[in-house]
């Protein structure tokens, strides 16, 4: 499973501009991602979660520190890591096959006509959307979106998967069912994924390790293996082992939170 | 379907009506509202046997080229403002500071910096298209929400290929909007910018009727200026519904 380091954080700081000074967002975090990784990242919210994923992608530096990947440091966004956002992102002006097939008609990953339409297909079918090849992103309920996303993002066969509490606004139906869609895609091909989640069992029930984070600034607070094998099913929620996993990393997650919520007020009272 | 006739029709059907009862009320001088059959009559003698013709085709065409000219200056500018914030709060208030410019008080300088002829009326109308055409753009444009150029990123777009494939379609229902206040505008205007010494279109046929106090040929004037305007805006729409049908909802 635990391949070669793909993705390194090396004493990673992140510092923004602030009314009071400059606001210390990300604290020194040194964490490897091992090829065909599952990494699920969890932490209160506004503690640097989203700015940590954000150097991943490309789209802001740390202040000090790198982020390697494959040994080099992430100067920008690029095909090879694919981003699905909370918003999903999905383009409205475009058909359900038009955004599937958006990153195969760009210069940096350009297909065929026949070979892009035959990777639409594919994960139209294997999403679920095949009916509404044709349907503008108006006409989807947000689970269905959320799947466009998945596989607009796949299309371009990113390495990564970069997840940022990507099925938040979703009901728990919806949501159970996009998780074990997503193992399924993930176990047809195979990616290297970081998760950001706020749901415990979400982060236990999917991914190979956790990382909990610390209130802000954030550094991280443990780091977890997930002690069950793939392909997992529902049923893994039920056992003991599952459940003392849960009980132990909330533990962690409530003190932090608790932390977060106190320094929030402290920040406000100022 | 015939209750979509009827419930079109109606609000019509009453305004005329309005008009016949004050007309035979007695309580104005019927020498001062012409009957809607009269101007019916006029409308039809100024078409068949007159300059009507002529008049709409040279307002339209005044109308057509300032919107147009007006339009394609808008959306650069527009597309500056919408997208450089900075420069948008300081560029802002004098964009409203020439909009909220009545274009008949400019008319004097027009003439005099660019003449009487057809260059002059259309100044005026390229005038109130811009600046009605420019807020409408880059209001809609600083709207357009940055996570489509992320994604687009991460899918390994290049700068090019983010303005060709995401800004430009994400621009069109805004260009389609400004066209249409741009139209309205222009055609609210055009009296004013035919007060240049215009020997022919809607607005001078106004203006002749009035010296010789011809209300019926005022009223004719004043329906068709409103009714071509009506036709222009019902067309725009039925294009913009076809262009952008991925809308979650049409203006
Ligand atoms: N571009 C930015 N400029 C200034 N502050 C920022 C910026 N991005 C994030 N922050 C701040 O950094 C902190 C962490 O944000 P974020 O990474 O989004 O947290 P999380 O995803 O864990 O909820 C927040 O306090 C947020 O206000
Ligand atoms: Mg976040």
């Amino acid at each position: 499973m635990a391949g070669r380091p793909r993705i390194v954080f090396d004493h990673v700081s992140m510092e923004f501009p602030s009314k009071q000074g400059r606001l210390r967002v990300v604290d020194d975090v040194s964490y490897e991602i091992d090829d065909g990784d599952f990494v699920a990242v969890i932490g209160p919210s506004g503690c640097g979660k989203t700015t940590m994923m954000n150097m991943v992608a490309g789209f802001v530096q740390p202040t000090s520190g790198r982020v390697l990947l494959d040994g080099k440091p992430i100067t920008g966004p690029g095909p090879d890591r694919g981003v699905i956002f909370q918003e999903y992102g999905v383009f409205p002006w475009l058909t359900v096959r038009q955004n599937i097939a958006f990153g195969l008609t760009l210069r940096a990953n350009r297909a065929h006509a026949a070979e892009r339409n035959e990777i639409c297909t594919r994960y139209m079918k294997l999403m679920g959307l095949s009916e509404f090849a044709d349907a503008w992103p108006k006409m989807l309920s947000g689970g269905m979106r959320q799947r466009l996303a998945l596989a607009r993002a796949y299309a371009v066969r990113p390495q990564f998967l970069l997840m940022d509490e990507p099925f938040g606004a979703l009901d728990a139906q919806t949501r159970a069912a996009m998780q074990d869609l997503l193992l399924e895609v993930l176990a047809a091909e195979g990616k290297t994924v970081m998760l950001i989640t706020h749901s415990v069992e979400e982060a236990i029930y999917l991914a190979s390790r956790i990382v909990v984070m610390s209130a802000r600034p954030t550094r991280i607070r443990e780091e977890i293996t997930v002690p069950f094998a793939y392909p997992r099913a529902d049923a893994l929620h039920e056992t003991r082992e599952f459940n003392e996993l849960r009980s132990h990393i909330r533990d962690l997650v409530m003190r932090e939170y608790a932390a977060q919520a106190q320094q929030s007020q402290a920040v406000g009272a100022e | 379907m015939l209750r979509r006739v009827v419930l079109i029709a109606l609000p019509w059907l009453i305004v005329i009506g309005i008009w016949y009862a004050i007309a035979y009320s007695g309580l104005i001088n019927p020498a001062l509202v012409p009957t809607p059959d009269r101007v019916a009559w006029r409308f039809w003698d100024l078409m068949t046997h007159a300059r009507l013709p002529v008049d709409i085709l040279m307002s339209t065409q005044r109308v057509v080229i300032g919107v147009a000219l007006g339009i394609l200056a808008a959306v650069p500018v527009g597309f500056v403002l919408g997208w450089y914030r900075n420069v948008r709060t300081f560029i802002d208030p004098l964009m409203n500071f020439f909009r909220a410019l009545p274009p008949i008080a400019l008319i004097p300088l027009v003439i005099v910096y660019f003449g009487i002829g057809e260059l002059a009326k259309v100044v005026v109308l390229f005038y109130a298209s811009f600046f009605a055409g420019v807020i409408v753009m880059y209001e809609g444009i600083a709207q357009i929400s940055p996570i489509y150029v992320r994604v687009s990123r991460t899918l390994g777009a290049s700068d090019a290929e983010i303005f060709r494939k995401v800004i430009v379609p994400l621009t069109v229902p805004h260009l389609l909007t400004a066209l249409r206040v741009a139209l309205g505008v222009a055609w609210a205007t055009l009296v004013a910018s035919e007060l240049i010494a215009a020997q022919q279109g809607l607005g001078a046929l106004i203006q002749n009727a009035s010296s010789f106090f011809q209300l019926d040929i005022i009223y004719v004037g004043i329906i068709c200026i409103g009714l071509i305007a009506l036709a222009m805006d019902l067309i725009l729409r039925a294009v913009a519904r076809r262009l952008v049908a991925w809308q979650e909802r049409i203006a």
